[in-house]
């Protein structure tokens, strides 16, 4: 009972990790520029196919993970220069579009370079389960929380002590102001949308063992890490993280006692009820707009 | 007002005209077929173009509003044998209320929030479809009855394509006025400035709410619709994808323009048809449309030709 228990919040845990990343991934870019990336999803992607299909054909699995992080990096950076920066001052929804637009049109890309099927990565350290009070966790699982967590960590070290943190920082809380007191607002633009690839890309590397590897494996999980983002107030990063671990751990448990089959469904049913009763996700602040 | 009113005119009679003379070259009943897909994208299109073109909202799951009008036709009509008209009216209020029930807390809020709702509806529909197999068949879809009327049943291409012709005629000319109504005022009030809208008295949330159930009521009519002629439904028709083609179409063809939307749901639906030899090639034509369209005519396709022309043709 209790190890059943148990053995649903850790592998929760582990697809919240991933959902966490991705969430972090939706606000650091919405604080810089606003924008809702539904191409984040595909960044993911990037990271699990380039990951898989390079150590396929023999490069060492850390520098395939490199490589695919610079990928997606360069995708994002490109996204971010020739589509969203374009577009600066159009509204909401011709951005969501144009993100929409990106995500769609980088899996067709995929596609042709990787084909449509399946692709395996070996787990980083063997497949024996790890014991744990009755219950079993594959050792990847815990390369999947200790890098999330890691990553985590390091992007608020970032944000705290680094120059270039502050200055996304204050862009996100002013534009204009960042922009009087000499922050190149473009740059920082760009700098969130390759922060988020990486944090994507590193995400699709180590969850690919444990889901596979497939161009259209960035789909639900960056919809996922959406509603994440929602789910801890768009643009509060530590809640986005909070909000990923909740949407996994919620979805494991669903799956586990409820039906495995509306798993998918989870993350949304709780989307809905938090929107319909707390409009400003569990940590948003009361929104107020100046005209 | 008499100009925009001629204006008016004009665009619905060349549009009837188009519908009318458009059957005597096409050769078969395949490209029927796809002149009546069209039109029932069409439909949801002029209903979705409200939303985002009028009311500055995003909708991200139209298509579960229209599955849902789809299965309440399939399985009332079908498995309960309800008469088709009752099964088509009991979808469209369930799908208003719903939309009403949803809408109504969170078009409150400003933003994204009403993407991420319309999204996990949609999502939430369509994993419902697949999974409750009992009722819905599962993946593989249910079949429909044909649509029976005062014991008239609608049934084959030349039949179906009138029926659609003539309401996406009417649909066309309800959006029009609409648009021209005072709350059509208050909506492009809202898509400009909200606060300002607001300042001088419109309540915005209110016109919000009605157009965004408005445009899922014309999803789910055009589902159940759909459902009857082609015979068979399935969950593909509700899911994210589809509701994704949805919203370009309307980006594509041009935002607060109705008949930048029925151009849109057109074009898009010829596209594939068109570019089955680029089979491998479709998602990144699509997805460069998206962004295309965005990027270099942010007004979409009719509005943007329409500026080139000298003459002031409005839409």
């Amino acid at each position: 009972m209790f190890a059943e228990l148990l053995q649903y919040m850790l592998s929760g845990l582990t697809i919240g990790a991933i959902y966490a990343l991705a969430g972090l991934g939706f606000s650091i870019i919405y604080n810089a520029s606003h924008v809702i990336n539904f191409a984040q999803g595909e960044f993911i992607m990037i990271g699990g196919m380039a990951s898989a299909t390079l150590t396929a054909s023999g490069v060492p699995l850390p520098l395939a993970i490199l490589i695919g992080c610079g990928g997606a990096m360069l995708v994002g950076v490109l996204v971010a220069k020739f589509a969203v920066e374009r577009a600066r001052n159009a509204s909401t929804v011709t951005l969501i579009i144009i993100t929409i637009g990106a995500s769609i049109f980088l899996r067709g890309v995929a596609e042709l370079i990787w084909g449509k099927d399946f692709k395996r990565l070996d787990a980083f350290s063997g497949e024996t389960p790890i014991q744990i009070l009755g219950a079993s966790m594959q050792p990847q699982s815990l390369w999947v929380v200790g890098c999330a967590a890691v990553l985590i960590v390091a992007i608020g070290l970032f944000f705290a002590k680094t120059l270039t943190g502050k200055a996304m920082l204050a862009t996100s809380h002013n534009r204009l102001a960042a922009q009087l007191v000499g922050i190149d607002v473009k740059r920082v633009v760009l700098a969130s949308f390759a922060l988020s690839a990486a944090l994507g890309a590193v995400g699709g590397a180590v969850v690919a063992p444990i889901t596979f590897s497939y161009t259209e494996m960035g789909i639900m999980l960056g919809l996922k890490g959406f509603t994440a983002a929602v789910l801890g107030g768009l643009g509060n990063g530590p809640g986005a993280v909070v909000g990923g671990v909740i949407v996994g751990v919620a979805e494991a448990l669903g799956a586990g006692y409820i039906s495995s089959a509306y798993k998918d469904a989870i993350a949304f049913v709780i989307i809905l009820a938090v929107l319909l009763f707390m409009p400003n996700g569990l940590f948003g602040k009361r929104g107020t707009e100046r005209v | 007002m008499n100009a925009l009113l001629h204006g008016r005119l004009t665009g619905l009679l060349v549009m009837g005209a188009v519908i009318a003379i458009l059957p005597a070259f096409l050769p078969n009943n395949f490209y029927l077929d796809i002149a009546i897909l069209a039109g029932f994208n069409a439909m949801v299109c002029v209903g979705l173009n409200l939303l985002i073109g009028y009311a500055g909202q995003i909708s991200l799951g139209h298509a579960g509003f229209f599955g849902i009008g789809a299965y309440a036709s399939g399985v009332l009509a079908g498995t309960y044998g309800w008469p088709p008209i009752l099964a088509l009216l009991a979808g469209a209020v369930f799908v208003g209320v719903l939309a009403f029930a949803v809408a109504k807390p969170i078009l409150r809020l400003k933003g994204h929030y009403l993407a991420m709702a319309t999204l996990g509806i949609g999502i939430i529909v369509s994993i419902v479809l697949r999974t409750e197999s009992g009722i819905t068949g599962g993946p593989d879809g249910m079949m429909v009855d044909p649509f029976k009327i005062f014991g008239v049943e609608l049934y084959g291409e030349k039949v179906w394509y009138w029926v659609v012709g003539a309401l996406l005629v009417g649909v066309v000319w309800l959006s029009l006025n609409l648009i021209d109504s005072p709350m059509g005022r208050a909506l492009r009030a809202v898509h400009g400035s909200e606060v300002a809208a607001e300042v001088v008295g419109v309540d915005t949330a209110r016109f919000k709410v009605m157009v965004f159930v408005l445009s899922a009521v014309f999803a789910s009519v055009a589902g159940s619709l759909f459902a009857h002629y082609a015979g068979l439904i399935t969950p593909a028709k509700a899911d994210f994808f589809k509701s994704i083609e949805l919203v370009t179409m309307v980006v594509f063809g041009g935002m607060a323009s109705t008949f930048g939307a029925v151009v849109g749901a057109v074009v898009l639906t010829l596209l594939p048809q068109a570019l089955t030899v680029f089979q491998d090639y479709q998602q990144i034509v699509l997805g460069g449309i998206l962004m295309a369209t965005m990027v270099f005519m942010p007004k979409g396709l009719l509005p943007t030709l329409a500026a080139l022309l000298p003459a002031r043709r409005r839409a």
